[in-house]
């Protein structure tokens, strides 16, 4: 190659410097002939006498993979043993027939236990060459805890009206402060994977999510038309369900769909979060078979294997550990997968005759500590098993019944018989130390409805069951997360039968019971009547709890209740402790005006201080926006915006502080919140000095403007008709009346 | 600030107005009457009897001398103030939507329905002011018209500069035209997402406010027609006006008459908006009317304000010494009006 424009390649002045350095790493790799020499592995050890016979089948097999014939076959061998090694020399007549062959023969099963690895010759001596040290490839990684960082520690949440989605830093006493604002990041909704390590976005061809301090995009899962997603617990999955069932479009860009042909009809897609690897897809659940309602004339019971046809989201549902994931075949049977190779664990479903549903035992900190002993203990480890508890309806003489069941040993740890079911609910507390079923249960005649409460208390010996009857229908249930408390809303209002109509308000009562430790077992602590509560909201650190009722016109009112009120200063007493009453801590601290309007949802800051309530157009139109509230139920900021929809705090992962961290900051709480008072007195100082500064500025701006147009105008030799200066002081016209008023004339005669 | 009550009307008000001493206040209702009233203490001085048809708009002239009004008959009339005498009935094919005197008092412009295959078309009229004959004769043709083209004109005004015109558009655009030759100046489309309900200029018409049914007002300059400030609220709005002397934007509006009955109270919002001109956040509101607000006009020297409502009242109140005294946002500075 002649050197451009007649630069020499070298300059003279480069001789006798060492190249040798920048060669080497420039080095192109020159084509050694290889290429068309293929090593497949994997192959039976054979005797000399079947050596022939191998080759025959091996032939046989690479035709059965589509694969081109090879030129020439060579068979190493180990003359010392007298068999082959396993491996054979195949070239091939051409470049492009050497790499068919790979495509086809990799990972072809050549007999049971045999499946092939194919290499190309010129492969192996780098794969041997290969540094065994392993090394972290160079790819900046974003940390995506940031905000778990914030000096101040303060929350954030999410909020999302018309096509714009904030994140604000949620601060008391400054006003929240945005951190991030981004027109259509999202065209349905927004949702916060359960640590709030990731922001989900979903659009029309997948989910994507988003984090770091600079909300980069960390993963984007090509899904059309995905309408619902979950995360496993541990949120190292993610799953999708779109309505649309997959199809593989011929020509599809192919490199950002992972869907392959044996996904196509199927309509939800677990993925690697970390990765973005697809795992693999499900097909929707199939629909049971309608329920005879002829038989019977079993409205309810009908009702309820109408409501279950609905598609049940989560479809599949997540251990606490992420190790497994399980799907329930209404009737049937109930799917357990293992992660994260997704295969059915054991390979046969659990089959269970008439199986509704199903939930896994979550796990609690208890759990938590356990493993990290069983982890640091040295010698074999005894892990401890998953467990979920599952229902069945009555069939033909048969009891309902709820088991309780342990995974993977698939051993049932305790069951039980129920009568005159017409549905069930399975609620874990969220440390997985109660289960409660709720069991609707209908009268003889079948007119009425009424509910008993089957309380396992799961950390006990043999699963003790007990029961509690309440002559109302229940209507939601709710366990105090971290605490041995329960709360359910009952009602006997007799237009509870007849169903939700317009302009009806179901009269409610709220109970609350607790564990009584003494005689372990739940007795009820308060009962507040005369409500129309539908909706229980404890606070994330348990104590705390809120009642409101929602999708009503007439009543939207807000009651924050404390059930330790008045323990306040003997922290110690156990609550419900002999030397108090029963329920006696039940107080309600917010004023009797708290409401919101057309609420539609509400929502606990993952610290258990603050309650936001919004009203979301997705709902109705009327006073869209959002509140913020303190756990006392004071209201802190409010905003009525207009298409407002969605209102999300940003979730916190759990604690990293050992016990005795916690213990020792409770301890000095005092100390704590004095230095945290001195800053906020700080903060809200310069937070007003900051605004009365941007006040001032936006008024400059303006006077300036209007000083311009004025000169603008004079120098344009317009003149205010009549309005030159308007601070000329304000001509008054005084307009004085006499009235004079004759009242009499007398007439006298003087002498 | 106990408001005066002013009964006057059986039907929806459309539009009040000040003259430029504030001492009188017009108003047109549907019921086809104009009623002036003394401002301080709502008596009625008189009507203006002559329409046969919802008066849509009324406009008085510097000197109070003129009043104009345009209604659904499809004719704009002159009236003499202070004898209640119609002086002079210009008809057109379809009604008139808005009037208004130029600053110098010598023009009107006037806008009519786009109905009937006719186009919405902005006229001008040159006012014979003699004395002679007390305006009794006028010219019937206008000095100029235009038909703007895309959507129809609902609002108008004169411009910051002579023979400009301003206009707000159903689709929500603002629009600068010569008002001789009818060639569009200047405008800009989206300006709000939705029909414009009214248009106020401050008192030397630098700049102007908008009220659409978007639910936001917006503050515009008259030049450029950039927009200088957004004040935006929950409710659809029917008009906002500028107050003199107190760094204020009025607005009001409220649910569309005809949901009302579907829609709860609540819903309705028919409160006076008090927001801040320049910091754009709402500093207070006025209840009082129990239809939605129509009109709101302040008096030229901000010492009281009047709002119209669909339910037919109109609300006089005077500002109390409050209102001039407080400083809500502590010492910022003297706002320049």
């Amino acid at each position: 190659m002649a050197p451009p424009n007649g630069i020499p390649t070298t300059l003279e002045s480069d001789d006798g410097i060492d190249f040798s350095d920048i060669e080497a790493r420039h080095q192109v790799p020159t084509v050694e002939g290889f290429d068309l020499v293929l090593v497949i592995d994997n192959l039976p050890l054979v005797e000399a006498s079947r050596k022939d016979r191998l080759l025959q089948v091996f032939s046989k097999h690479l035709r059965k993979c589509n694969s081109p014939q090879p030129t020439d076959v060579f068979m190493p061998w180990d003359y010392a043993k007298n068999e082959s090694k396993g491996y054979v020399f195949a070239e091939f007549a051409t470049t492009d027939e050497a790499n068919i062959a790979i495509a086809s023969v990799q990972g072809s099963h050549f007999d049971k236990s045999h499946t092939l690895v194919v290499n190309r010759f010129a492969d192996i001596d780098k794969f041997a060459a290969l540094d065994e040290t392993y090394l972290e490839p160079l790819r900046r990684r974003i940390y995506t805890q940031t905000w778990l960082a914030d000096p101040q520690s303060r929350d954030q949440y999410l909020t999302y009206r018309d096509d714009m989605v904030s994140v604000h830093w949620h601060a008391k006493p400054s006003p929240s402060e945005i951190a991030e604002q981004r027109s259509g990041w999202t065209d349905l909704y927004c949702s916060w994977s359960p640590l709030g390590t990731y922001l989900v976005s979903i659009h029309r061809q997948g989910a994507q999510l988003w984090g770091g301090a600079s909300w980069t995009r960390m993963v984007r899962f090509v899904h059309p038309l995905v309408k619902l997603v979950a995360f496993s617990p541990n949120e190292k999955y993610f799953v999708t369900w779109s309505p649309e069932p997959i199809s593989i479009l011929e020509n599809g860009p192919l490199a950002v769909n992972k869907f392959t042909e044996d996904d196509e009809g199927n309509q939800i897609a677990i993925w690697d979060v970390k990765t973005g690897a697809l795992l693999r897809t499900f097909p929707p659940a199939p629909m049971p078979p309608a329920p005879k309602a002829a038989s019977e004339d079993d409205a309810a019971a009908v009702a309820a294997a109408e409501k279950r046809k609905q598609m049940a989201w989560p479809a599949l549902k997540w251990s606490g550990d992420d190790k497994y994931v399980a799907r329930v075949t209404l009737g049937s049977q109930i799917s357990v997968y293992e992660l994260p190779s997704m295969g059915l664990v054991g390979k046969k479903s659990i089959k269970i005759d008439g199986v509704i549903d199903f939930e896994w035992c979550p796990i609690g900190d208890r759990d938590r500590e356990a493993e990290e002993k069983e982890a640091a203990k040295k010698g074999p480890r005894k892990d401890r098993e998953n467990m979920f508890a599952y229902w069945t309806p009555e069939v033909s003489n048969q009891p309902a019944r709820v088991t309780l069941m342990a995974f993977p040993s698939r051993t049932v740890l305790r069951s039980k018989n129920l009568f005159n079911v017409s549905d069930c609910k399975i609620y874990w507390q969220n440390s997985g130390d109660f289960l409660c079923v709720k069991v609707d249960r209908h009268t003889k005649t079948k007119k009425s409805i009424f509910c008993n409460l089957e309380i396992f208390r799961v950390r006990e010996k043999d699963y003790p069951v007990e029961v509690i009857e309440l002559k109302d229908a229940v209507l939601d249930f709710s366990w105090e997360p971290l605490g041995e408390r329960f709360a359910i809303i009952h009602s006997s209002d007799p237009n509870l039968a007849s169903g939700p109509a317009p302009g009806i308000t179901i009269k409610t009562e709220v109970s609350f019971y607790a564990h009584d430790k003494g005689k372990g077992d739940f007795k009820l602590l308060k009962t507040l009547v005369n409500k129309t509560t539908n909706t229980i909201r404890w606070s994330p650190r348990g104590r705390h709890v809120i009642l409101t009722t929602m999708g009503n016109s007439n009543q939207f009112g807000l009651e924050f209740w404390d059930l330790d009120f008045s323990m306040d200063d003997r922290k110690d007493v156990m609550p419900g402790g002999k030397e108090h009453e029963w329920g006696a801590g039940i107080q309600l601290l917010s004023p009797p005006n708290a409401e919101h309007y057309g609420i539609t949802d509400v929502e606990w800051d993952p610290s258990g201080r603050f309650i936001a309530t919004s009203a979301s157009v997705w709902r109705h139109s009327i006073e869209n926006g959002y509140a913020i509230w303190d756990f006392r139920g004071i209201e802190q900021e409010k905003h009525i915006i207009d298409k407002f929809k969605q209102f999300i705090w940003r979730p916190r992962p759990r604690t990293l502080l050992s016990k005795e961290l916690q213990k020792a900051i409770r301890r000095n709480l005092k100390e704590y919140s004095r230095t945290f008072d001195e800053e906020d007195a700080a903060e809200e100082s310069s937070a007003s000095k900051e605004l009365v500064a941007q006040r001032k500025r936006l008024v400059d701006e303006w006077n300036a403007w209007r000083s311009r147009i004025k000169r603008d105008r004079e120098a344009e030799g317009l003149i205010d008709a009549g309005n030159s200066d308007p601070n000329s002081p304000e001509e008054k016209e005084e307009v004085q009346e006499w009235i004079e008023e004759l009242i009499e004339i007398v007439e006298e005669v003087l002498d | 600030m106990i408001p005066i009550l002013l009964q006057g009307h059986e039907r929806s008000l459309t539009q009040i107005k000040y003259n430029k001493e504030g001492d009188l206040l017009f108003t047109c209702s549907k019921d086809s009457v104009i009623n002036v009233w003394y401002s301080h203490n709502g008596e009625r001085l008189g009507t203006y009897e002559g329409h046969n048809g919802s008066v849509w708009t009324v406009d008085v002239d510097s000197e109070s001398r003129f009043v104009v009004t345009g209604a659904a008959d499809n004719t704009m009339r002159l009236w003499n103030v202070s004898n209640g005498k119609c002086l002079f009935t210009w008809e057109f094919p379809t009604a008139v939507k808005r009037v208004a005197f130029s600053p110098d008092d010598s023009q009107i412009v006037c806008i009519t329905e786009q109905r009937m295959g006719y186009t919405g078309t902005v006229r001008i009229f040159t006012l014979d002011r003699s004395s002679d004959n007390d305006g009794a004769h006028q010219s019937r043709l206008p000095t100029s018209e235009f038909n703007p083209s895309g959507s129809k004109p609902t609002v108008c005004a004169f411009g910051y500069t002579p023979n400009t015109i301003l206009t707000g558009h159903e689709n929500g655009k603002i629009a600068l035209w010569d008002a001789k030759t009818g060639e569009e100046l200047k405008s800009v489309a989206r300006a709000h997402s939705d029909v414009i309900t009214d248009l106020q200029l401050s008192p030397d018409q630098s700049y102007f406010v908008t009220s659409s049914k978007d639910k936001t007002a917006k503050l515009h300059d008259s030049k450029t027609l950039d927009t200088l400030k957004t004040y935006p609220t929950e409710t659809p709005l029917n008009s906002a006006a500028i107050a003199p002397f107190r760094p204020y934007v009025l607005v009001g509006g409220g649910q569309e008459a005809m949901a009302v009955t579907t829609t709860s109270i609540r819903q309705g919002k028919f409160e006076t908006r008090f927001w801040h001109k320049i910091f754009e956040e709402e500093v207070g509101r006025v209840k009082g009317h129990f239809g939605p607000i129509n009109t709101i006009s302040v008096h030229p020297s901000g010492k009281s304000y009047a709002s119209g409502g669909e339910d037919g009242f109109v609300r006089v109140h005077h500002f109390d010494e409050s209102y001039f005294r407080s400083r809500p946002y502590g010492e910022v500075g003297e706002v320049v009006d």
